[in-house]
């Protein structure tokens, strides 16, 4: 047992009833459906990668409770900004998931957000989304919206500069962000015990002048509760929360990566033991809330999904040589149109 | 009204705040104290802690916030302390407010200005003295303005704060109280990416910006006691640049001297002399000739002077390139 976690749901699917959010049964559910999709698109991302089809990407194996548990506590209004292993919030609050293959199969369309969705684009830079969420959340402040921020993060972007400098500017503004770090164990090797001395991720808050908490990251409920508790807080003034999510990257670092390079089986056999589906799983069928039949309906849309979102990814045609032009600034340059009509130019004289 | 940079500068900042709520401005020292250089003195009695906002000491988030604010629908003028400070942010600058409209293919703009002073000239501790603008003129999506007067100065800071793109706004340390200017009371844009011939003349054409312009300008007096008149050409945008004017000039005349404060190789004076070479390389009648600071780091006090390009070396280049 982790020291000073929260937790909701025990490994076994038991709750402790008196945390207990009170949500619908069809919310329920949902967080279940919501889960489970994201674990099909993370493996069908995989194969993707590995018949050729998709570039390198960041798996999310291991996260869907902690992603998914703390989108659905958002609203529409509120804003997020993440980093790169966001499968499920991306999932959760409606971005197509076409967007999500496009994007890692090596085109900038895929992050062109839609207008109606308060998502930021991907940060790869570790860390760096932080100060933008700040930013962010001083003009919520300053145009008194009732909004709040989120950003997420991994454990690495803990040690980052951008990490001290966004917090203590949250600190000091009291600004309605919610901080949450996905403390996953490892960044690519590096185990959290080489990142810091401290004895939690959450406990940095303290440093910052607001308050930290350690949640299981793989219990959906204590993601989606803690959440939920922190945005509502940051949305009536009550200043920025860092909830640490403790989970476990249970995948590669990246499609590039192998993890068995520094990390022992036995350990990710004893988190596999800790899934959060099948935590999840264990507690809505306790609940009368899940059977085979509700399974095999929530596999079959989430295929169909998937299906649909690769199809459309691959059908996109990639860009256009303009199309890599056009967004450097507001209007072309005179330089970038002499640019762009040189390549053109090449293009057009290239044997075919 | 007869005004220095620093005052022009400050009513810009206060004309436009006052025209577009939007806009805010935060930096370390900038409201309470008014800035380093007073040069936002009275926003913060104007427009309240909310607007005009002294930050930590913390210059990666104080871009990084910027870009957040723009992203929610505001339009942040973000003060830098000191270029010499700046490479703190150069993360944010580069890997985020320079490519975000390119990366979220137009929904997300990144309209924020961020203004530091620069430059030596002024006899000043380390890491106050930098002009490495060249490092900012590479990156696609930043454009980079320096204004050498304080006419242009109001004008392109409120055409840098309208324009929709991210905006590094290169200061002149030794030009802030420099000399006054008659400055226009009302608002008004001078257009970003046009270069200003301020002084016509013949024979050679001399391209500079910022502090380097009241250099070529007494060099060219100097020259003319031997009747030599060049053209000087202020370039107030750096990125992007105003080649036209450049290239129109050294096809009239057929000589160019850069001024360039920053170190020789790799500066913006060398990405000039490259497009002359391959679009007017036949209209030259002698080789570019660039005066520029050596490649050294920027002396302390008592050293500038050996660093600093003065407007007598700028003379005997003159000589050099219109005798050979």
């Amino acid at each position: 047992m982790i020291e000073d976690m929260f937790q909701i749901l025990a490994e076994n699917g038991r709750a402790r009833p008196e945390r207990e959010p009170s949500l619908p049964a069809s919310d329920l559910q949902k967080l279940y459906s919501l889960m489970a999709t994201t674990r099909a698109a993370d493996l069908k991302a995989l194969k993707l990668q590995r018949q050729g089809r998709m570039g390198t990407f960041a798996p999310s194996l291991g996260h869907e409770a902690c992603q998914v548990g703390s989108a659905f506590a958002l609203q529409r209004k509120d804003w997020v900004f993440p980093y790169f292993r966001d499968l499920g919030t991306y999932i959760t609050l409606g971005l197509p998931l076409k967007n999500y293959y496009l994007y890692w199969m090596g085109n900038e369309e895929g992050m062109r957000i839609p207008a109606d969705l308060n998502i930021f684009t991907i940060s790869v830079p570790v860390g760096s989304q932080l100060p933008h969420s700040v930013g962010c959340a001083l003009a919520m402040k300053y145009r008194k919206e009732q909004a709040a921020v989120v950003a997420y993060f991994g454990d690495g972007a803990t040690s980052e500069g951008d990490f001290g400098e966004a917090l203590n500017f949250a600190g000091v503004f009291r600004t309605p962000n919610v901080f949450i770090c996905f403390n996953n164990q490892y960044a690519i090797s590096t185990p959290v015990r080489q990142q810091t001395a401290a004895k939690s991720i959450a406990e940095k808050a303290t440093a910052f002048g607001f308050n930290g908490i350690r949640a299981d990251g793989n219990d959906v409920l204590a993601m989606y509760s803690l959440t939920r508790e922190a945005l509502e807080k940051a949305r009536t003034g009550g200043g920025p929360t860092l909830i640490e999510a403790f989970t476990y990257r249970m995948g590669n670092h990246t499609t590039s990566d192998d993890a068995s390079r520094y990390r022992m089986e036995a350990e990710v056999n004893e988190w596999s033991r800790r899934d959060p589906i099948e935590r999840f799983r264990l507690y809505l069928k306790d609940k009368g809330l899940w059977d085979e039949t509700f399974e095999s309906r929530v596999q079959r849309e989430a295929e169909d999904l998937i299906n649909k979102a690769v199809e459309e990814a691959e059908s996109t045609p990639p860009p256009r040589p303009e199309d890599l032009f056009i967004h450097t600034y507001e209007e072309m340059t005179p330089e970038l149109n002499n640019q762009l009509a040189e390549l053109r130019d090449f293009l057009k004289g290239e044997p075919k | 009204m007869m005004l220095n940079m620093v005052q022009a500068l400050n009513q810009a900042m206060h004309q436009e705040m006052e025209k577009d709520p939007r806009v805010l401005a935060l930096g370390e020292d900038i409201a309470v104290d008014g800035g380093v250089f007073r040069l936002t003195e009275g926003l913060l009695e104007k427009f309240g802690p909310e607007r005009v906002i002294d930050t930590p000491l913390a210059e990666s988030t104080i871009v990084g916030a910027s870009i957040g604010m723009a992203v929610a629908g505001l339009r942040p003028i973000a003060e830098i302390q000191f270029m010499g400070f700046i490479y703190l942010a150069m993360n944010q600058i580069i890997a985020h407010a320079a490519r975000l409209r390119n990366r979220s293919r137009g929904r997300f703009t990144v309209p924020i200005v961020i203004r530091t002073p620069y430059g030596a000239g002024v006899k000043a501790l380390e890491h106050h003295s930098e002009s490495t603008e060249a490092l900012f003129c590479q990156i696609p999506g930043l454009k980079v303005v320096v204004p050498s007067t304080p006419y242009d100065a109001k004008g392109l800071l409120i055409a840098s704060i309208r324009d929709n793109d991210p905006i590094i706004f290169l200061e002149p340390t030794r030009l802030y109280r420099a000399g006054r200017q008659e400055v226009p009371e009302e608002l008004y844009e001078v257009p970003l990416g046009k270069a200003k011939i301020v002084r016509e003349g013949e024979r050679v054409t001399i391209v500079a910006w910022g502090a380097m312009i009241p250099v070529a300008q007494q060099a060219a007096e100097i020259v003319g006691k031997d009747g030599i008149f060049p053209e000087v050409i202020d370039l107030r945008t750096l990125s992007p640049l105003d080649r036209e004017t450049v290239l129109e000039s050294v096809r009239r005349n057929g000589r160019l001297l850069i001024v360039q404060e920053a170190p020789k190789t790799c500066g913006l004076g060398a990405e000039i002399a490259a497009f002359v070479a391959e679009r007017a390389m036949f209209n030259l009648e002698a080789p570019v000739l660039r005066i520029t600071g050596p490649d050294i780091t920027v002396p302390l006090a008592k050293g500038e002077d050996y660093y600093y390009p003065s407007p007598e070396r700028v003379a005997l280049g003159l000589k050099k390139i219109v005798e050979s």
